[in-house]
């Protein structure tokens, strides 16, 4: 009876949507929810993650990281670097065009490169060895470096935010601190800005004049072969509703549900759960160096030594099949994992903990821990944290707050009784912290380093070494440097790996392995 | 009569000034600053600062007041810190979900609860008197959201005889836009089917034990005359008032249905708008509200005049 129901409003619902004309009369429509409003279409002024799988669809890159992380060209078609490693020349692919029909030039290329450079932490590093961006010809291009740089192509093929995506010249000439107006860009997709309604739907229509490459598709690189006419971006603030739309059939593919129902998911027979980013999250715990106590590496490493992130993937995650303890702090599975020693951030040592607090003369005044009670998969990390220190004889004054309020305390260098804070947590996306340059966390210039402001000019020379370092080996050898000084001055801590499924109907095929969820390549059938 | 609405359309100005200077001054002081979110998550706190002061939020907050009220007074509600469009195209896109919903939810409200507040009032102490006081409580104590997620497993899940979410515009598809009204306006209609058929079965009750209802049916009259006619007739002032005063209780409402049903209402942008502290786009929004719920009860006050000649203004 309930599936004689579901067929008649199948057809019901067929019928429907051939009478709503025909954009969707065709079955190459893919409906699209993301986590989170698609309010800014600008992926070099935000670093939002909504954003930038936007910013995929529309825009093409020089550079793409393959499944393996190992960066491949794009746009490009050759490159080549001088004998002295200061001079690297790009040639562009034949037939590269913008949604407007006009060529994709050497001199859009700079323009894109420069913006991107100015708002990006691998950008802004990379700009630091940049002696100039030179125009051979229409096609072709060089960077002129200062001095060698081993983190050329891994820039410009960074896969997330923010990604040097490249723009039309007279785009990426806006000021990197407005957005752009225009959305022409020479990827698969051509954005219909017409029919797209913040708040309700964004579209995207296949562009047909793309060139992919040749090869296989594979993570964000290969030929980019657009399967659908159509892509929508649906808008979808709840939860709860993506799940009853997609197990309803009105959506074609969930970025990531939220772990709770997944088991809801996993009952449906027309879904699917598709593991699309096998490198997932990791979640961070931040000290504020600038204020008491935490100014004291002996009370920083205190609370590290508190730390087991077992307990923090059980409360936030709770399947095991969707986390890892990992004490690596550039991603377990990646080129540059190393295991931290004596069991750090796995096993807590609450004994050597208070001996530290003793020994740093802690005076007992509560930490300030910041909760964020507005996105889901952090709400449970303080509390963790609150219980984990008060058992190494911390004092924690957990205060609940948004994350927008989060995100705006955290700026401010006050004293906790002043409005500032001591510790709070955030995650990332792993993509972002693959080695010492991208990873934001691990910038210890004070004042220009992300928020809790470490200082440390030891960090830096190791930063710089790894960005210099042409040779895989040594600069992999660096990145372990890097990784132990953190630990040494108890920078932050990183407490756990985590992944979040994608989730699709059962006639959607095709969905690509790769750090950012991208729409080429997918099939609905 | 034009009097009275001269002056009361003139007494809008001090209620929308305090309503302003109270929104204005509850974004600044509470915490959250809209620089911190477009910045992003890795950004620094110089850029932070750069975003800051090209948005203007550095200025002192009487300057940046002036400017808003001067702005607004030429027609200007200014440009959404995220959206990249003016708060006037944005209200433009977003006003048809919701007044779609409020008109459907006040038809189908009043449609339901009007009669069965008068049945129930003649035949109070009945069963069925009981049955609707009852409902009526749980009316008013299930939250809206949780009838919505059951309205949708029902209805959307188990039957699939409507959509889970979305919207269809009226000019697109009428009847997507439809079979799409009708769970969020059920769901927001319970709460407000509970008030107005209870205040209704109260106002009936007491008009009932008027003489003159007594001496229209010692003329004769029908049950249906003496009801519709002269009961509830008279007892309009009070129910007319009850739904002036729950528009209030229909935009707090739209901003959860309409987030529940994935509705890109003005609801939904007052909530988007609140999490990212985009003071533009709440300040018009809420001010807008106000004028609503303003114009609305003038309106209901000058109605009141239709329905019983005593009242003149």
């Amino acid at each position: 009876m309930r599936v004689m129901r579901r067929t008649i409003a199948a057809l019901a619902a067929g019928a429907i949507l051939a009478a709503a004309g025909p954009a969707t009369a065709q079955n190459k429509v893919l409906r699209f929810v993301q986590n989170g409003n698609l309010t800014i279409l600008d992926p070099i002024w935000t670093t939002a993650y909504v954003t930038r799988n936007h910013g995929y669809l529309i825009y093409d890159t020089l550079f793409a990281s393959d499944e393996s992380n190992a960066v491949k060209p794009q746009m490009v078609d050759k490159h080549e670097v001088s004998p002295d490693k200061t001079v690297w020349t790009f040639t562009l692919r034949d037939g590269l065009e913008w949604h407007d029909g006009k060529p994709v030039t050497s001199e859009d290329c700079i323009a894109s490169i420069q913006r991107w450079g100015k708002r990006d932490a691998m950008g802004l590093k990379l700009m630091d060895f940049v002696k100039e961006l030179k125009a051979v010809d229409a096609k072709t291009f060089q960077i002129v470096l200062k001095e060698p740089y081993g983190l050329v192509l891994d820039s410009l093929g960074k896969p997330s935010s923010n990604v040097p995506f490249m723009m039309p010249k007279a785009v990426a000439e806006t000021d990197p601190f407005k957005q752009i107006d225009s959305q022409i860009g020479s990827g698969p997709f051509i954005y219909q800005k017409n029919e797209s309604k913040p708040g309700e739907k964004h579209v995207y229509l296949k562009n047909p004049k793309y060139k992919p490459r040749s090869e296989a598709p594979s993570g964000l690189a290969g030929g980019k072969v657009a399967k659908v006419d159509r892509v929508e971006i649906i808008e979808m603030p709840d939860t709860q509703q993506q799940v009853n739309a997609l197990i309803a059939g009105e959506i074609d593919l969930l970025e990531q549900p939220p772990h709770d129902l997944i088991p809801v998911l996993k009952a449906e027979k027309g879904v699917q759960l598709v593991d699309w980013n096998p490198l997932g999250h990791q979640f961070v715990i931040r000290f504020n160096h600038v204020v008491k106590p935490f100014d004291n590496p002996k009370i920083r490493m205190a609370a590290l030594l508190a730390m087991r992130q077992e307990d923090y993937l059980k409360a936030t995650v709770g399947e095991p099949a969707y986390y890892k303890v990992c004490s690596a702090a550039f991603v377990c599975g990646t080129p540059n994992a190393f295991e931290a020693p004596n069991g750090l951030l796995i096993k807590p040592d609450f004994e050597n903990a208070k001996a530290l607090l003793k020994e740093a003369g802690y005076d007992g005044t509560p930490i300030v821990l910041m909760q964020s009670t507005t996105l889901p998969v952090l709400t449970n990390t303080a509390p963790v944290t609150k219980s984990l220190l008060e058992q190494a004889g911390f004092k924690v004054d957990m205060q609940s707050m948004d994350w927008q309020t989060l995100v705006t305390r955290r700026t401010k260098k006050d004293p906790p009784n002043a409005g500032g804070w001591n510790v709070f947590h955030t995650f990332s996306v792993a993509a972002d912290i693959l080695n010492p340059i991208s990873d934001s966390y691990m910038v210890a210039q004070g004042d220009k380093s992300w928020f809790g402001w470490p200082t440390d000019p030891e960090m830096e020379k190791l930063r710089d070494a790894y960005a210099k370092e042409t040779d895989p080996a040594k600069a992999k050898a660096l990145a372990g440097a890097v990784q132990a000084r953190a630990i040494e001055t108890a920078q932050y801590g990183w407490i756990g790996q985590w992944y979040g499924p994608g989730a699709a109907r059962t006639n959607v095929t095709g969905w690509l392995k790769a750090p950012v969820p991208v729409m080429w390549n997918i099939e609905k059938k | 009569m034009l009097d009275f609405i001269v002056r009361r359309l003139i007494a809008i100005v001090p209620v929308l000034t305090v309503v302003a200077v109270f929104v204005f001054l509850m974004l600044r002081l509470t915490p959250g600053d809209p620089a911190a979110v477009i910045a992003g998550d890795n950004a620094t706190s110089d850029q932070i600062d750069d975003i800051r002061a090209k948005l203007g939020l550095n200025e002192p907050l009487w300057t940046q007041f002036a400017i808003w009220i001067s702005s607004i007074l030429q027609g200007d509600f200014g440009e959404s810190y995220f959206f990249k469009k003016t708060v006037a195209e944005l209200i433009a896109q977003r006003v048809e979900p919701t007044l779609a919903l409020a008109t459907c939810t006040l038809i189908f409200a009043v449609s339901v609860s009007v009669p069965v507040g008068v049945l129930a009032a003649y035949r109070q102490g009945s069963m069925f008197d009981r049955v609707v006081m009852g409902f009526s409580v749980l009316g008013f104590s299930v939250p809206g959201f949780v009838i919505g997620y059951c309205l949708i497993y029902v209805f959307a899940i188990e039957l699939g005889w409507l959509p889970v979410q979305g919207y269809t515009r009226i000019g697109v598809n009428f009847w997507g836009f439809l079979e799409r009204m009708v769970l969020p306006s059920l769901t927001l209609s319970v709460g407000f089917i509970a008030l107005i058929s209870r205040i209704t079965r109260a106002s009936v009750l007491e008009v009932l034990n008027e003489d003159y209802i007594r001496t229209a049916r010692a003329k004769g009259l029908s049950n249906r005359v003496v009801l519709m006619r002269h009961a509830l007739r008279n007892a309009a002032v009070p129910i007319l008032t009850v739904i002036g005063l729950g528009i209030a209780i229909l935009i707090g409402g739209a901003v959860i249905t309409e987030s529940v049903f994935g509705l890109p209402g003005l609801g939904r942008l007052t909530v988007e708008a609140v999490l990212s502290r985009d003071f533009p786009t709440i300040q018009t929004v809420i001010l807008m509200f106000s004028v609503v719920y303003v114009v609305i009860n003038l309106l209901i006050d000058i109605s009141y005049t239709l329905f019983d000649p005593r009242i003149r203004y």
